[in-house]
């Protein structure tokens, strides 16, 4: 068993149940999560080499790797401008209906992703409430790259104002009175005080915003025009892999995306392990 | 002109910080009218920030909500508590609660006991784990149904052998509910690790010397202890289970009154040209929503202090 | 905090008991495409009603849409379906190769190669037509905007391409790289590839996208009817393609579920008078038109309609058009 190897690596403790706990722990992690992505690796395996390299490669898949991961990226970054904006406004000025702002930051957490893609197309396309006021200018937002990257924002619009927000909050208010002090005006210290201390919660907020967009399914479809290689996500693409009986395509694909998914998880780690060391907490 | 407000109090992360901060009544008092504290904004940049942020909020947040709303009122009431009270409707509302109701419990014995081995004890690997314990947040909705597909369809690694003996998993309950526990997996130990290995185990070695037992010691220290956050956990678990769609859709069928969710029924519903009906039901979803929020509102306001590490990841 | 959660267990244990309740009488399930929502929901009371009007228990008959390849796809991976109505032959004879459900000789067990009623492809345009739109060849022109969901994953889409392949080999006298760059330059003015009949539809008629839907006959008229019939007409092409939707029963799983009587009889009263005459009143061509009501009929143009024998059947066209690396893959493809 794996959790008696373990057990004999653990310091001494005279607290009980960890043989159970872990045991529960790795049981659990292994039946839901290791096997099927084990599956799913030991699936895409089964093509061989030359076969799964022809699939990853073929450029329609390229093509909606490149949609997801840019429009992913885009998205992030329009979150980490904005969400930085929202949690600065949030944590340092007092206005009317503070409480209601902070309250329905977490909407995209718990709003049904279906729900925001119908919701986003019936408001951007061109003749809803928002897409009407775009049209006269030519602006196409929904089903264009454009639309996704509104559908990814919705997704990944709390993920920066709550990681930032907490950070932002404990940020020790004499080192800006110092800057103050010795003559920099607001501009600069945000520039060399604030922003710096900000950096690494922005950072793993952008990450987390990212990794989530990247892999998003239900708020996207509605609002993209799915045309190969110009509005087609990755996730769909499996989708339609799987519709088109072409398994092998589907898993090449899926296995590429967990691929991603692991290098998303460890940059997070790294952010944050760098952060815990200079700065003595968790981003 | 908005006063500026320090840090408030419930939300202080320690009270070192808000004795430095100077209170701004006491200080209008003293000052000239057109004083500015050096570290804040003139009142013009505040105001033009604060309607930034508002005006992205409303574009990207509340329209989309308000358009719910709307929409699912557009027919009017009688055709709101139509769409309601349809079986099917009802079918995909006790499917969704079904769902939940499995896979919350779950995930949060999962969550406790996760929780309980990392933040209580020293052991080799433990970043992995908790590496690997993240891993669903960051994997495809998609993947996570494709995988299930790929072990348990008929054309599956266990197909033949389900099939055998008549058990059904994908395209029945016992498959939304494994693609809706892989999903949420990672939400009510996300927020309880942190949390408890800020605790440190101070308190439940105190309890264990003297003498309580191990269960005793978990139900009477370690729980109250973490109540909220646990709370908050099964919260913001329970709003994804509800709302999962990519995940379920691929490992549903779409039958109706038997294998739809309430997300998945929206979908149906806005295929079948009754618009306000799939908002209808989309609705009552944003209605759960909101409610989620209101609660984990209060809970932040209430109980701040005691939550305020879970945002270390 | 344990209310919510104890509440939630005594709501499933309450839901799973109902649900027990329902599973209790004979079950039925129909695995169908997406623009059959309306007839079968039309249809399956009335054949409960003669069901147990013919002294047999009361049945349920659970449904399930989606488009056609993807309700194929589910079937194959394990989807409990005791008929299965889609959109095209292959996506059965795709269940059929896969699973072996289904026997290989399918076809031909009902009369009109399985096909109890049919449809054809036409043109949904808005109100006074104003690009003008007459044929297939001016949703080739520049700058006109196709909307038509994509035919690797809905089979209705597949006849849209079939029908639109057929006027091209007409015209250009079957000059075959003329029919292709034909067919490709109304793809590339798609502005949306929904993957279903019903999501091109909606974003058509609902979002206001395009100048033209290329739908099938009966689904134009649905979103006339239900859409409002002051906002669209439909444009009848001078040619297009004898749309053939088959029905099938699927043994393996109905054997197993003990629904095989119950199966066939609701697939051979769609061929009664009752389900033709109400294929008709849901803008299918029924196969048997005498035993439609007359004002049903009289809404059908008459047009030069292209069968798939004249594709060589789908065991030649699938692989062609819409294999791994077929036309239609060549369409979006960037050129190199």
């Amino acid at each position: 068993m794996a959790s008696l190897a373990l057990l004999r690596l653990r310091q001494q403790s005279v607290i009980p149940g960890f043989g159970p706990a872990l045991g529960f722990t790795l049981l659990y992690l292994s039946l839901i999560v290791l096997i099927p992505l084990g599956a799913l690796v030991l699936a895409a395996a089964g093509l061989g080499f030359s076969e799964f390299v022809a699939l990853a490669t073929d450029p329609r898949t390229l093509a909606a790797l490149k949609l997801s991961f840019l429009a992913s990226l885009a998205a992030a970054c329009v979150n980490a401008v904005f969400g930085l904006l929202v949690a600065w406004v949030l944590v340092r000025y007092e206005f009317f209906g503070r409480r209601i702002v902070e309250a329905i930051i977490d909407l995209p957490f718990a709003l049904p992703t279906a729900v925001a893609g119908i919701a986003l197309t019936a408001l951007y396309a061109p003749n809803g409430w928002v897409g009407q006021l775009l049209a006269p200018l030519q602006w196409k937002v929904a089903y264009t790259p454009l639309g996704v990257i509104v559908a990814l924002t919705f997704v990944g619009l709390p993920f920066v104002v709550r990681t930032v927000e907490p950070v932002l909050r404990d940020l020790d208010r004499d080192v800006e009175e110092a800057s103050a002090t010795l003559g920099a005006g607001r501009l600069s210290t945000l520039r060399r005080v604030i922003l710096p201390a900000l950096l690494p919660a922005l950072l793993t907020g952008f990450t987390l915003a990212l990794a989530r967009a990247v892999g998003e399914y239900g708020s996207v479809i509605f609002i993209a025009g799915n045309i190969p290689y110009v509005s087609e996500i990755a996730p769909l693409l499996i989708v339609i892999r799987l519709e088109e009986y072409d398994y092998a395509a589907a898993t090449a694909l899926a296995a590429e995306m967990l691929a991603i998914s692991f290098l998303m998880l460890f940059a997070i780690n790294l952010i944050q392990a760098s952060s815990r060391r200079r700065f003595g907490h968790a981003a | 002109m908005l006063p500026e407000t320090p840090i408030r109090p419930a939300l202080a992360r320690s009270a070192a910080a808000t004795a430095t901060t100077q209170r701004p009544d006491a200080r209008e008092r003293v000052l000239p009218r057109s004083w500015r504290s050096p570290t804040t904004e003139r009142p013009l940049v505040r105001w033009l920030l604060i309607a930034a942020a508002l005006a992205f909020l409303g574009l990207v947040l509340v329209l989309p909500l308000v358009l719910v709303f709307v929409e699912a009122l557009k027919g009017g009431i009688g055709v709101y508590a139509a769409a309601i009270s349809d079986p099917d409707a009802l079918a995909a509302i006790r499917l969704t609660l079904t769902v939940s109701a499995i896979t919350v419990p779950a995930n949060l014995v999962f969550g406790l006991c996760a929780a309980w081995a990392i933040a209580k004890f020293q052991f080799f690997g433990k970043s992995f784990l908790i590496t690997l314990i993240d891993l669903p947040f960051s994997v495809s909705p998609v993947v996570a149904g494709l995988v299930f597909v790929l072990l348990f369809g008929s054309q599956g690694f266990f197909g033949p052998f389900l099939s055998a003996n008549g058990i059904d998993i994908v395209f029945a309950v016992p498959g939304i509910v494994l693609a809706t526990i892989f999903v949420t997996f990672p939400f009510v130990a996300r927020e309880l690790i942190p949390l408890m290995q800020e605790q440190g185990s101070g308190d439940e070695e105190a309890a264990i010397s003297l003498g309580a037992s191990g269960f005793k010691t978990f139900w009477l220290v370690t729980l109250p202890n973490v109540r909220w956050a646990l709370l908050y956990g099964v919260l913001l678990c329970n709003a994804r289970a509800m709302g999962e769609f990519g995940a379920v859709s691929v490992v549903s069928g779409h039958i109706r009154g038997f294998t739809d969710t309430m997300p998945l029924h929206v979908e149906i519903l806005y295929n079948e040209y009754s618009f306000s009906a799939a908002f209808a039901v989309a609705s009552i979803l944003a209605l759960l929503a909101l409610l989620t929020l209101s609660i984990k509102s209060v809970l932040e306001w209430r109980h701040g202090e005691s939550l305020k590490t879970r945002r270390g990841h | 905090m344990r209310h919510p959660i104890k509440a939630m267990i005594v709501a499933a244990a309450a839901s799973l008991c109902i649900a027990d309740a329902a599973a209790a009488a004979d079950v039925l399930t129909n695995v169908s495409y997406d623009p059959t929502r309306e007839f079968y929901r039309a249809y399956n009371a009335a054949f409960q009603e003669q069901w147990q009007k013919d002294g047999h228990a009361p049945v349920a008959i659970r449904m399930s849409h989606g488009g056609s390849g993807a309700q194929a796809r589910a079937v194959i991976d394990g989807l409990p379906a005791d008929v299965v109505t889609l959109a095209l032959a292959a996506d059965i004879d795709a269940i059929a190769e896969k699973t072996g459900k289904i026997p290989a000789d399918w076809q031909g067990r009902l009369p009109g190669n399985n096909c109890p009623y049919s449809s054809t492809i036409v043109f949904l345009v808005r109100k006074g037509n104003p690009q003008g739109i007459k044929d297939w060849d001016d949703l080739a022109r520049d700058g006109m905007a196709v909307v038509t969901p994509n035919p690797k994953t809905s089979g209705g889409a597949r006849w849209n391409f079939l029908a639109a392949w057929a006027y091209g080999e007409k015209h250009f006298a079957g000059d075959e790289a003329k029919v292709e760059a034909f067919v490709g330059k109304i793809y590339r003015n798609a502005p949306v590839l929904d993957t279903g009949a019903r999501g091109a539809t909606t974003t058509f008629v609902q979002r206001g996208i395009g100048d033209v839907l290329i739908a099938w006959e009966n689904e134009a008229y649905l979103a006339m009817e239900e859409l409002g019939p002051d906002a669209f007409e439909i444009v009848t092409p001078s040619i297009s393609i004898k749309a053939e939707p088959p029905v099938a029963l699927v043994p393996g799983n109905a054997a197993a579920d003990g629904t095989e009587a119950v199966a066939k009889a609701y697939l051979e009263q769609l061929y009664s008078p009752a389900g033709q005459a109400l294929a008709a009143r849901h803008y299918f061509r029924p196969f048997h038109p005498e035993m439609a009501a007359p004002q049903d009929l009289r809404r059908f143009q008459d047009l030069d309609l292209k069968t798939i024998a004249d594709f060589g059947g789908w065991a030649e066209a699938q692989p062609r058009f819409f294999g791994d690396g077929g036309v239609f893959d060549q369409i979006y493809k960037p050129a190199e």
